[in-house]
């Protein structure tokens, strides 16, 4: 949705809660310590079927609980008749949380990474390069606003995991990473702001040389 | 909503999936532990301390793992810094991608629609909206937050300050002036 201006009005709230809602907390809750939350593209995806009217029209906890039950479906951690009927079937096996109260803390400041070993980068710093015109059938995060357009490379992060292929249970495939820095003319036309600019991280595939 | 919500987490727990107490120390976690009076102290001292400064221009995530803070969401950390002639803003405009570690969790308007679209087309159109009016001189730059790099704006420092401790520089910072929607 990047770059649509009529989406209304940005309401700030004055000493907002982190949550407005008792269930908004354990929606949160119950999606990071789900075994499903082992891929985070794979969470972003389901989020991204909600169809277009109802995703605008859910809050956001909403999105999360439609997207957590859709994976534990998908998972067949759970069974439609046991979502239906909000029982566990006696006959299924039960699991042993992976997720311990103890254990917490401790998961949610474990310093992770989603750089791997992959090929080097084939983008300088200071290089120009153009987002492609790429309009894949699942998950990207190439946003449309941006296919076709030409920018600078201002960093390099390495290689990263690539969501494109993750999100689909597809592996890892780790891509190089990059910085791109378009200018504001370049994204929106004359009227743009002269000395303005957009910055996305984007990964290698989703470049070429200009 | 919550009577459905409450039918899920009995099912997950009875099935085993998930532990009851393992989510109210999730939920204490982003209600007490992070929040941006983690990215607050980060900014006093980059104010405060020039060496300090120098490692979170050079390896943010490092610096910022110096003061403690350090997780999910913050794993790759990039820290931009305003002058008075180059404003940051923050957005994630595909989904709500936000440092954790140093901000908690975003408010709703910042993974709301409104923000998403409009943020990247007219930053100054929202920025105006926040109340900050920047000169036709300042260049804004806006982070669109597509992988996993969370930015972390470093507001400049408030005038006549000094004087003051870090711990009253840090008093001093706001969310949005870390988000970028304003300017202290």
């Amino acid at each position: 949705m990047g770059g649509m201006v009529n989406m209304g009005p940005l309401a700030p709230e004055a000493a907002e809660p982190v949550f407005h809602h008792g269930w908004e907390a354990r929606v949160h809750a119950m999606t990071v310590a789900s075994p499903t939350r082992g891929n985070i593209d794979a969470g972003r995806h389901q989020r991204e079927l909600i169809p277009g009217p109802q995703y605008l029209a859910m809050s956001y906890y909403e999105k999360w609980f439609t997207s957590l039950k859709a994976l534990l479906l998908k998972h067949a951690l759970v069974s439609p008749a046991e979502l239906a009927g909000g029982k566990a079937d006696p006959k299924a096996p039960k699991a042993t949380p992976r997720l311990a109260a103890d254990a917490v803390t401790a998961a949610m400041t474990a310093q992770g990474s989603y750089v791997r070993e992959a090929a080097p980068p084939q983008f300088s710093v200071g290089e120009a390069v153009r987002a492609r015109n790429l309009n894949p059938p699942g998950h990207t995060r190439l946003p449309r606003y941006v296919r076709g357009r030409r920018g600078l490379v201002t960093a390099r992060h390495g290689a990263h995991v690539f969501p494109d292929s993750n999100a689909h249970g597809k592996g890892e495939d780790p891509r190089p990473l990059y910085t791109v820095r378009f200018a504001a003319t370049e994204l929106w036309g004359p009227d743009a702001h002269p000395k303005d600019s957009v910055s996305l991280d984007l990964w290698e595939p989703y470049l070429e040389r200009a | 909503m919550a009577l459905r919500v409450k039918a899920l987490e009995s099912l997950l727990v009875e099935k085993g999936l998930v532990d009851a107490a393992a989510l109210d120390a999730i939920v204490d976690h982003f209600e007490h532990k992070v929040g941006p009076r983690n990215g607050a102290r980060v900014v006093a001292r980059a104010w405060s301390d020039p060496a300090f400064r120098d490692r979170l221009r050079a390896d943010a995530t490092a610096a910022i793992a110096e003061l403690g803070f350090m997780g999910r969401q913050g794993e790759h950390m990039v820290a931009v810094e305003n002058t008075p002639t180059t404003h940051n803003l923050v957005v994630c405009t595909l989904c709500s991608c936000y440092p954790w570690p140093v901000l908690g969790l975003p408010p709703v308007w910042y993974k709301s629609a409104p923000y998403r679209s409009r943020a990247v087309i007219d930053p100054r159109g929202v920025l105006k909206e926040f109340g900050t009016e920047l000169a036709d001189d300042v260049e804004v730059r806006v982070w669109d937050s597509t992988a996993e790099v969370r930015y972390l704006v470093i507001p400049e420092r408030p005038p006549a300050t000094e004087a003051l401790s870090e711990d009253e520089l840090a008093a001093l910072v706001t969310r949005d002036g870390m988000i970028g929607t304003t300017r202290l």
